[in-house]
């Protein structure tokens, strides 16, 4: 069969976001705003991105519940949460600017809850000094996928759903396109377009017990790394301590740490808040140790210090792991999570309504009247391509990316609440980047017709092949070895094994067949999403394998703690002549007012003996 | 484990029929995971949308033994031991394949309603609303867009009313705008003209399957139908309109160009 480029259907914008959750459609307001042609592609319909099973909240110092809150304090609780490897200028802007961002969406219409005073309230949540997140009950996402699409589509950015990316087109090192296919027909469409804004999220189906769903198969990060970009910090994958374990069809499904930040308490199979023994030191100082305290925290007393089931999502997941390894688990291996002898019916209806349909409607539990049985979830990815923090490019010019698959902001583990906010933040930035970059373009960058059909002969073969391997089974084979080998403590053999198994199932998927026609057919968008899931797993394990510490979210059986050496290490992974080239680059020196206000203590930050002097 | 008969309809724009799958099903399934397994054994290009599966997206919308339904949310063990599952796409829209139908429409009637226009900030910046005054609004708000209402509504699946009426998803996307507390635009020519409240006649079948139990009819439809009668029919407001010059507006912007 011969194919001709000229044949293939073209779209033209100055700027196509990929991605259409709260990053990709946060950007595609701001290069709207700005005056480009923009146009989104996604690969479900519009409103059903991930960003829509966000539950808790989205963090932002805006101090409408606690006014001692500000944006110092929130940057704080960021670097230690992210065990200080987060790029400090991201984590700069995203403190200053998040209170604007999140007022910003009121304006268009999300209507979060209140405060006493009329005001938006903000929860509790792991790792947050004060209540500093703005929330709709545990729905929040879906209040800001909403309250964004609602408000972009008086626009005029040209939305096209069900449309999958599968490669960057360049022109020399410039982004000049973007191929994709319409779900629906099967047929391919080259977008043509002058800067491309990565808003596609992690890569957590690469893993059997996870919260992701379907789309979460790494394609930006593939498209990225295919396209010369670097990877960072991809070692650092979050598992959420709390998932539903049973039953197992569910297994994995998040269960919103809100739950705790509104009271619900850990506990083992001896009925122990078991949570109080691993507090670590660097926390100590800032946790309540004994349950006496941290019921008066509960009920509201300002001098007494945060229960440590707030504790940050790493220290939680291992505790939890460390729990059901000693046998004291629940009844399908998980641990109990407790808010029903914690706080009455209509409180726990009011705040989680979706937590207790969830449990209610998939496990037939109560949870106003019995605990949940929960355990960890591979949740997040901290790593993702390497940007500029005020603008959020990539090293490859004209690409661009916000939101989970870029990173920075997170370091070495994410706070709850951080996520949302990252989103509308670094979206926001990521488009004016874009803008700022099409316009001082002085050439429109084209797109080469060879590449263009390279690319779709790659995805053409997969069906006409006679026979081959079932895409499904090689999802699940790859989903086996990395819970197996690169789960939430790693181990050099393991992490090798898993390389090994990599390649092999890398061979097998060579050989993929994709039975039926191109029209709508699942079993050809699995195979496809292969590919880019393949790519991400090898980074991530090449990353883990690379990073001989244990810090946040990353955890080496062999290599226990953190090593002040590696503090000052990000490793870098690109495309190489001959494969992944692995980089263990050093950091750039910290801006040094950053740096004092992110170690300093908390009552001096308070009292203004720190960081008064910078704003 | 035990096997289970499914009836899943299969083809396209063109016709299809339906087809036997027989199933090993585990305790706690669901009726999407059950599709899954076939998917995965039987049938690789069976068409269906998913992505959440915990009922927060509204993505797997199809028809169970004739009720629209979540397939995320339908437990195997509400159905009888030896009972089949008949499983088909949603009737009152375009089938693209097997199980996925064509929601564009949707689509289209979000973008007619006008945005939101709120009133401007106070002097500290901030809006002040109060929690009992945006309950109303938060209950609407739930809404997941899985178009199950918009599939069971009669003036919609058996009248074919498209042309007239938004169904009612997009009736409550008005109240959820008309009853904001800081939305400043007058919305209640466009309900009545543009967007058909009068032809909804308060049936409850949308409100009886919305999965996130939205009192879609009498909370939010019949709230709008009171407040158009109040404009259009309501006597005082009549001769306040005839004799003392208070205008409200009763042509829809449409109309009035």
């Amino acid at each position: 069969m011969t194919l001709d480029a000229s044949e293939l259907q073209t779209i033209e914008h100055d700027v196509l976001v990929i991605g259409a959750g709260g990053a990709g459609l946060r950007a595609a307001i701001e290069c709207s705003a700005q005056g480009l042609s923009t146009g989104v592609v996604s690969k479900s319909l519009l409103g059903k991105a991930h960003t829509v099973m966000a539950e808790g909240g989205m963090a932002a110092a805006m101090g409408n519940v606690d006014a001692r809150d500000n944006w110092k304090i929130h940057f704080r609780d960021t670097m230690r949460g992210g065990k200080f490897l987060n790029v400090w200028r991201m984590a700069e802007l995203h403190a200053k600017q998040a209170p604007e961002r999140v007022r910003e969406l009121e304006e268009w219409g999300a209507v979060f809850d209140r405060t006493k005073d009329g005001l938006i309230s903000q929860r509790n949540f792991g790792g947050h000094r004060y209540p500093r997140l703005a929330h709709v009950g545990d729905r929040t996402g879906l209040e800001l996928i909403r309250s964004l699409q609602d408000h972009g589509v008086h626009q005029g950015i040209s939305f096209h759903m069900e449309c999958t990316a599968l490669e960057l087109l360049k022109d020399g090192d410039r982004v000049a396109g973007v191929l994709c296919y319409w779900r629906e027909t099967g047929r391919f469409v080259v977008f043509k377009t002058k800067a491309a804004i990565l808003a596609t999220g992690g890569g957590g189906k690469a893993w059997k017990i996870t919260s992701n769903s379907w789309e979460y198969t790494g394609d930006g990060l593939a498209m990225a790394y295919e396209a010369g970009a670097e990877l960072m910090d991809m070692e650092f994958t979050q598992f959420h301590p709390t998932g539903m374990v049973w039953p197992p069809s569910v297994r994995g499904t998040l269960v919103t740490e809100g739950v705790r930040g509104d009271g619900g308490v850990l506990k083992n199979s001896n009925n122990d808040r078991f949570m109080f023994k691993y507090i670590p030191e660097k926390f100590a100082a800032e946790t309540a140790n004994t349950i006496e305290e941290a019921e008066r925290w509960l009920n509201g007393d300002k001098n007494a210090r945060r229960p440590p089931e707030l504790l940050t999502r790493d220290e939680v997941a291992r505790s939890i792991t460390a729990e059901i390894k000693a046998g004291r688990g629940s009844p399908h291996g998980g641990v109990f999570l407790d808010i029903a002898s914690r706080r009455p019916a209509d409180f726990i209806k009011r705040k989680l309504p979706s937590m207790y349909h969830q449990f209610k409607e998939l496990a037939e539990v109560d949870i106003t009247k019995e605990p949940m049985e929960v355990g960890p979830t591979l949740h997040y990815f901290m790593g993702g391509v390497r940007v500029d923090a005020d603008s959020q490019m990539s090293t490859v010019p004209g690409l661009f990316a916000a939101g989970e698959c870029a990173a920075g902001l997170h370091g070495a583990n994410r706070l709850g609440g951080n996520s949302l906010s990252d989103l509308i933040v670094f979206g926001k930035l990521s488009g004016s980047g874009a803008a700022a970059y099409v316009r001082g373009l002085s050439a429109t960058p084209q797109v080469r017709n060879d590449q263009v059909l390279a690319g779709v002969r790659r995805a053409t073969d997969i069906l006409r092949r006679e026979s081959g391997t079932n895409p499904y089974l090689l999802h699940e084979k790859l989903t086996e070895t990395m819970q197996a080998n690169v789960g939430i403590v790693r181990v050099k053999d393991e992490l090798e094994k898993a390389i090994e198994d990599l390649e092999s199932l890398k061979k097998e998927a060579e050989t993929m067949k994709a039975p039926g026609a191109s029209q709508y057919n699942p079993g050809w968008h699995e195979a496809l999403s292969m590919q880019s899931l393949l790519i991400t797993s090898e980074v991530v394990t090449r990353a883990a394998l690379t990073r001989e510490e244990s810090r946040g979210a990353h955890t080496r059986n062999d290599f226990p703690g953190e090593r002040e050496e590696w503090l000052q290490y990000n490793v870098i992974i690109k495309k190489g002549a001959r494969g992944m080239e692995v980089e263990k680059r050093k950091r750039p020196d910290p801006p040094p007012k950053l740096k004092e206000i992110a170690h300093a203590k908390i009552e001096d930050l308070e009292s203004g003996k720190v960081g008064a002097d910078y704003e | 484990m035990s096997k289970r008969t499914f009836r899943v309809w299969r083809g396209d724009n063109n016709g299809g029929t339906f087809r036997t799958y027989e199933v090993e099903v585990d305790p706690g399934m669901v009726v999407l995971d059950v599709l899954h397994r076939i998917q995965a054994n039987d049938a690789n290009d069976l068409a269906l949308r998913w992505n959440c599966k915990a009922g927060k997206c509204g993505s797997c919308s199809m028809e169970i033994n004739g009720k629209p339904k979540l397939s995320c949310m339908t437990r195997m063990n509400i159905f009888a031991p030896d009972e089949t599952i008949t499983v088909q796409p949603l009737k009152t829209f375009p089938v693209i394949k097997d199980l996925v139908t064509d929601v564009s429409w949707n689509y289209e009637q979000n973008k007619r309603i006008p945005k939101f226009k709120p009133r401007p900030r106070e002097a500290d910046g901030t809006h002040r609303m109060y929690q009992e005054d945006v309950d109303r609004v938060q209950e609407f708000r739930k809404c997941i867009e899985c178009y199950l209402c918009q599939d069971t509504c009669h003036v919609l699946r058996d009248r074919s009313r498209n042309d007239a009426f938004v169904g009612p998803r997009f009736m409550i996307r008005l109240a959820s705008l008309e009853m904001h507390p800081l939305d400043d635009d007058d919305r209640i020519p466009e309900i009545r003209k543009e967007f058909g409240s009068g032809l909804c006649n308060i049936t409850r079948c949308c409100t009886e399957v919305c999965p996130e139990h939205i009192n879609i009819t009498d909370n939010g439809i019949i709230p709008l139908k009171e407040r158009v009668v109040d404009r259009y029919f309501d006597p005082v407001a009549i001769i306040g309109r005839k004799l003392l010059g208070i205008r409200r507006r009763t042509k829809s912007r449409a109309e009035g160009k």
